[in-house]
Formats: structure tokens, C-alpha cells, sequence
């Protein structure tokens, strides 16, 4: 991810491109370089879109959820049962009780709960559990990893420190994945933290490889060892100097990661080990309108179609990020 | 390269003895016994709770448990929690109903991922380069049973033909050309979708993959010769840019376990997967404990066949 750019020829490489005058006058931060090539990118600037419109829409749901009472996603009409979108709410209701404009936009559920009610508040939660699953395992990660890469030559006895660790790594990486998160979520009792924790304590190993190999590259720069030279405590060149320099790889992966995490919440919900009423997610949501998916559809594809847009954005944003930050590639592109 | 053999065979054990204890431990650690399953059930009294756990051995200490499981284990006696018949041979007997699957899935995505991946490569940039690159990641972000429940329910309204299971019900008696068509197409529906994200995964590295070689020297050497354009791309790119996708077969065979967990639960495909979760419902920890172990072992396996045949097509490689 960060190897230097090497001139593959040299003709080529005396050749001077148009505005480099521009370019050595002021200097681009990485940050202006990766953002220049990101925006390029039209896919995944269309998914950087979508996902800050979901982190809007998310909080502002988180909002509507929790103070408007007609709002309210546990809110039970059964005069309006199974009403498919756009339909409006029948005249039975008691005063009070009907929904926001007298209207269902996504339809209501077995119950005659509003949809789009529900979805809201499950965009809070499934944003929630992805962000938060993958927070754990990058904190995971990147302390086993950084420790690994930085205190891996001491010994611990006849081993090293870095080859208890990447061992650790290898002996988690056999374990079945999905396998062992339904295990646990299974034999734990239900709640939706123990989801996120699971999660993220079984995802952390590709981020620590990253982090390990990161740190054995920058240990050998002169930056470090400038740090060292001037008696900096070992925390501070750790966490100041190469942490920020190690995140490229880790930032793409943690973005996939999301991706990755809310596509097993809902696979756990749908196999019926996922986030327990009352709390809505897209994927429980998902998983009940499987039972009406003949006489209901919406319930089925609303959330399934939320779920596919979240991802798809995760994943591009995620992939736009590797191309934008491979020096290699944006070369070639500009 | 015996001697790298015979190393690796052995740290590999070693590994594997770690993972058989480390799985042990969170199983019987996490709350939720196989005596509490049904805790509602009026006939289930105290003390037959108690001879439950007595005849199950889940009051010994820990490692007894884990010493009673890997003799039991390796002389082929253990038996289920749940009806307490053999644990192998009805993994057998599951393990002959993935295998289908497995190869069918594994099949389809190595056959339909090249070409789509080869095109997009020698047409980086083209609206079937874009196109392809958007439906493989939208295929990667789609839950695969919401997929594949638009698809039953499309395949069950068009052409009103069952989908789910086997076979169909009904059919043990008909004809063996009939049944032998009827298990096919039983087949086809769940290996496809079971196969499209991988297809595409792979048809995305294959892209990457070939784009890397298409611009190293030896193909401009092999143009400049004025071979066609053909013998350049599959005869000199292609087998290059295949190397690392030899080391991808050894990754395919935990699949076989843990990757069909879902797929076999929407199509109630009797495999492997579905076993594993019926185990997790019924707290069979016998069952689940010796499915994780043979996942485990089937990973390190496949690493080693991948190291193994890596050696093999890259001369450079030597094992030590």
C-alpha cells in the first residue's frame, strides 16, 4: 500500500509533467492526494454520498424514534395491518394514533407498525452494530499487530513476542468464522452488544497482519529513529508517529469491515440468532417479512434493498479508498 | 522437501491441538447447558436434569470433559447429546450430501469467473469492464438469502416447480432418468446462488490479477514477436497471472463446513451446514465441538495443499 513510487524507466522519469510548476510551488498533503484521486472516482464518491446521507437519515431517525410519539416504531395499529406502501391510514384509528400525514410511505407490517418507522430506528442500530463490531477489532488489531511489530524481536523465554502473537493470529484465523460467531451468539444470552462484541473479537486478524507488517516497515525509517534519538517516550512514538502512518491499509479495510459486519448481523438475524425486539435492525426486519413474503413483499424487499445500499456503499467507498491511496495506481490515473 | 513435510505436518498438529482446546473452552465455558435447552418443559424434573448432566459427564472438571470428548473422538465412539447415536457416521452421511453442492458451487465459480474476469481486464475501462465491476460489487453486498428467496419466489410463480430440498416429494418411485433430472435441477438453483459471490470475488481478482501481467515486459516482448493476440493472452499472460490462484484451492475446502450454513437453510439442503445448526439449536456439543475440529483441520489442510502446489508451479519457490 505504501511502497514508494519507483520510476520504472528512466526515460520516463525525466520527463516533466504540465503544471508541476503548480505542484512544487505548493506541495499537496497525502491527505490532498488521496481526496484528489478519491474524487475522481465516480462510483465511489456516489457511495461517500449515500453513506453520509445514511448517517443523516440514521441520527435524524434516532431523533424521530425517540421523541415524536406518533412516531413511535412500537406502535401497534391493528385496523391497518399489512397495508402495502404509500397507503393511507384507515379512519378506525382512535385520535392520536395515526400515523405522521395520515399516511403509510413503506407500508405496515403484520402488526400495523409503520415500516418506515421501524426501518429509521433500525438504521440507527445496524449502523451502530457495524461501526461498533468494527472499532473492536481494529482496536484488536491494531495492539496486536503494533505490539507485535514494534516489541517483536524481544523473547519471552525461548520465543519471541512476534511469533507468540502471529501464532495467536494463525490458530484464530482456522477457526470457522461464521460457525463460531453463531456458536456464541447461540450459547450467549441474546442481546445486541454481544453481537457487536462477537463480531469484532472474530474479525481483527487481517488488520493486525496489516499493522504488524506496517510497523516492521516503519521501525527501519528515519523518522523513528530521529524519535528515538530525541529520548521521546516509546508510547508517544508509538501512538503519535506510527499509528497515523500505518491506518492507509487499515482505513480501507475497516470501511469493508462494516460492509462485512452488518451483512453477518442480518445473516445471524435471519437465522434467528440476531438483535432481539424491541430493537429493530434491517436485518430482524428482513427476517420476520420472510413469513409474509407472498402476501407482503415489502416487508421483505424494503429492508433487503436498504441493506444492499448500505453495503454496496460501504464497499465502494472501501474500494475507492484502496485505488485513491496506491501510489502505483494514481500515477497511472492522472 | 520431506523434511519441510514432515515440519510442517507437525506444527500444523501442534496448531490443531491448540484450536481443539481453545474451542472446547468457549463452548463449555458460555453460559447455556445442553440440560437447559428446554427449560419450560414440565416433565423435565430435577433430578432428571441431574442424571442428564451425570451420564453426559458435565460435572467433571473441564479437561476431563475435553480428555472424555478426544478419546471418544479418536476411537470413533463419540456419540450425540441429542439422540445419542454416533456422531461420524451421520457426518458421513451429511458430508455425502454437501459434496454435491460443494463441487457444483465450486465448479460454476471457477468456470464463470475467468472469462468474465480476462475480458474485463483486456478491456480495462469499457462500459463491460464497468458494468462487470458494479454487478460483482452489488453481488458481493447483496445478502445472499434475500437473493435467493426473490429468486424462489420468482422460480415457484413463473414456472410453479419445487425448489427446496433434495428432491422432490413424491418422486422415490419414478423413473431413474426422472429422478436423476430431478435431483439435478434440485441441485442447480442453490449452487448458483450459493456460487455468485464467489464468482464475484474471484472474477475481480482474476482482473487484477491479469492486468498486472498484461503490463510486464514478457507480454510486450511476446507482441512485439508479432504473436497473435490470442497465443499473447492465454498463452503467455494467463499462465502467469495464474500462479496465485493455485494457492486459492487449498482455501475452497473449510467452505465445505462453515460456508453453507445459510445456503443449506434456505433450500434445506441436508448437508453439512445444516448439521452444524441444527447442533448449535440442540446444544450437541459433541457434534459441534467435532465439526469445528474438522473445519480447523480441513483449513490447515488446505494451506498445506496450497503451499504444497505453490512449490509445484512456481520453481522459484523452494520449501525448506
Amino acid at each position: 500500500m505504501t511502497t514508494p513510487v519507483i520510476p520504472a524507466q528512466g526515460a520516463e522519469a525525466m520527463v516533466i509533467p504540465a503544471g508541476a510548476a503548480e505542484a512544487l510551488a505548493a506541495p499537496e498533503t497525502p491527505f490532498e492526494q488521496v481526496w484528489r484521486a478519491f474524487r475522481k472516482d465516480r462510483l465511489a464518491m456516489t457511495g461517500l454520498v449515500v453513506l453520509l446521507g445514511l448517517v443523516l437519515l440514521a441520527l435524524l431517525g434516532k431523533l424521530l424514534t425517540e421523541w415524536w410519539v406518533v412516531f413511535d416504531p412500537a406502535t401497534v395499529r391493528l385496523p391497518d395491518k399489512l397495508l402495502p406502501p404509500l397507503s393511507a391510514a384507515s379512519a378506525a384509528l382512535g385520535k392520536g394514533l395515526a400515523p405522521p400525514f395520515g399516511m403509510y410511505p413503506f407500508g405496515t407490517d403484520e402488526l400495523g407498525r409503520n415500516v418506515l418507522a421501524r426501518m429509521l430506528q433500525g438504521s440507527f442500530v445496524s449502523l451502530s452494530v457495524g461501526i461498533v463490531a468494527v472499532s473492536i477489532s481494529l482496536g484488536i488489531g491494531i495492539a496486536v499487530g503494533g505490539f507485535a511489530g514494534y516489541y517483536g524481536q524481544r523473547k519471552l523465554g525461548p520465543i519471541s513476542i512476534d511469533s507468540l502473537l502471529m501464532r495467536f493470529t494463525d490458530v484464530v484465523l482456522c477457526f470457522p468464522t461464521f460457525f463460531l460467531i453463531l456458536t456464541v451468539v447461540a450459547l450467549l444470552p441474546p442481546s445486541i452488544y454481544n453481537i457487536m462484541i462477537v463480531i469484532g473479537i472474530t474479525s481483527w486478524m487481517g488488520t493486525a497482519r496489516f499493522v504488524r507488517a506496517e510497523f516492521m516497515a516503519l521501525r527501519e525509517q528515519d523518522f523513528v529513529t530521529a524519535a528515538i534519538a530525541l529520548g521521546l517516550p516509546e508510547w508517544r512514538i508509538i501512538f503519535r508517529h506510527m499509528v497515523p502512518n500505518a491506518l492507509a491499509p487499515v482505513l480501507v479495510s475497516a470501511t469493508i469491515d462494516v460492509a462485512y459486519a452488518i451483512l453477518t448481523e442480518s445473516a445471524l438475524s435471519f437465522l434467528g440468532f440476531g438483535v432481539r425486539p424491541p430493537f429493530a435492525t434491517w436485518g430482524n426486519i428482513l427476517a420476520d417479512g420472510r413469513a409474509y413474503i407472498f402476501d407482503a413483499p415489502w416487508l421483505f424487499i424494503i429492508p433487503g434493498s436498504a441493506i444492499l445500499v448500505v453495503v454496496l456503499a460501504f464497499n465502494l467507498v472501501g474500494e475507492g479508498l484502496r485505488d485513491a491511496m496506491n501510489p502505483k495506481l494514481r500515477k497511472r490515473s492522472s | 522437501m520431506w523434511r519441510f513435510l514432515v515440519r510442517t505436518v507437525a506444527q500444523r498438529l501442534v496448531l490443531l491441538l491448540v484450536i481443539s482446546v481453545i474451542s472446547h473452552l468457549v463452548i463449555h465455558l458460555a453460559p447455556g447447558e445442553p440440560s437447559a435447552v428446554d427449560p419450560m418443559n414440565p416433565m423435565m424434573k430435577a433430578a432428571d436434569i441431574a442424571r442428564i448432566r451425570q451420564s453426559f459427564h458435565l460435572d467433571d472438571p473441564i479437561y476431563l470433559q475435553y480428555l472424555h470428548w478426544m478419546r471418544d473422538l479418536l476411537s470413533g465412539e463419540l456419540r450425540s447429546f441429542r439422540d445419542g447415536l454416533p456422531v461420524l457416521p451421520r457426518i458421513w452421511s451429511r458430508f455425502l450430501n454437501s459434496l454435491p453442492l460443494f463441487l457444483c458451487t465450486t465448479l460454476i465459480v471457477w468456470t464463470a469467473s475467468f472469462p468474465t474476469g480476462i475480458q474485463a481486464a483486456l478491456r480495462r475501462g469499457s462500459l463491460y469492464d464497468r458494468s462487470t465491476t458494479f454487478i460483482a460489487y452489488t453481488l458481493i453486498s447483496v445478502p445472499g438469502f434475500f437473493l435467493s428467496y426473490l429468486l424462489i419466489l420468482w422460480v415457484v410463480r413463473t414456472f410453479h416447480l419445487p425448489v427446496i430440498g433434495l428432491h422432490t416429494f413424491g418422486t422415490e418411485n419414478a423413473r431413474g432418468v426422472v429422478r436423476v433430472m430431478d435431483r439435478v435441477w434440485h441441485l442447480v438453483i442453490p449452487s448458483i446462488m450459493a456460487a455468485l459471490t464467489g464468482i464475484a470475488v474471484l472474477s475481480r481478482y482474476v482482473r487484477s490479477q491479469m492486468l498486472e501481467v498484461l503490463g510486464q515486459d514478457y507480454v510486450r516482448t511476446a507482441r512485439a514477436k508479432g504473436l497473435d493476440e490470442d497465443h499473447v493472452v492465454y498463452g503467455h499472460a494467463l499462465r502467469n497471472a495464474l500462479l496465485p490462484f493455485v494457492t486459492m484451492f487449498g482455501f475452497l475446502l473449510p467452505g465445505l463446513i462453515s460456508g453453507s450454513v445459510i445456503f443449506e437453510q434456505i433450500f434445506a439442503w441436508p448437508g453439512l451446514g445444516l448439521l452444524g445448526y441444527e447442533a448449535i439449536l440442540t446444544r450437541d456439543f459433541p457434534m459441534i465441538l467435532t465439526l469445528n475440529f474438522m473445519a480447523a483441520a480441513l483449513t490447515l489442510f488446505g494451506i498445506l495443499i496450497s503451499d504444497i502446489l505453490y512449490a509445484l508451479v512456481d520453481p522459484r519457490i523452494r520449501l525448506e
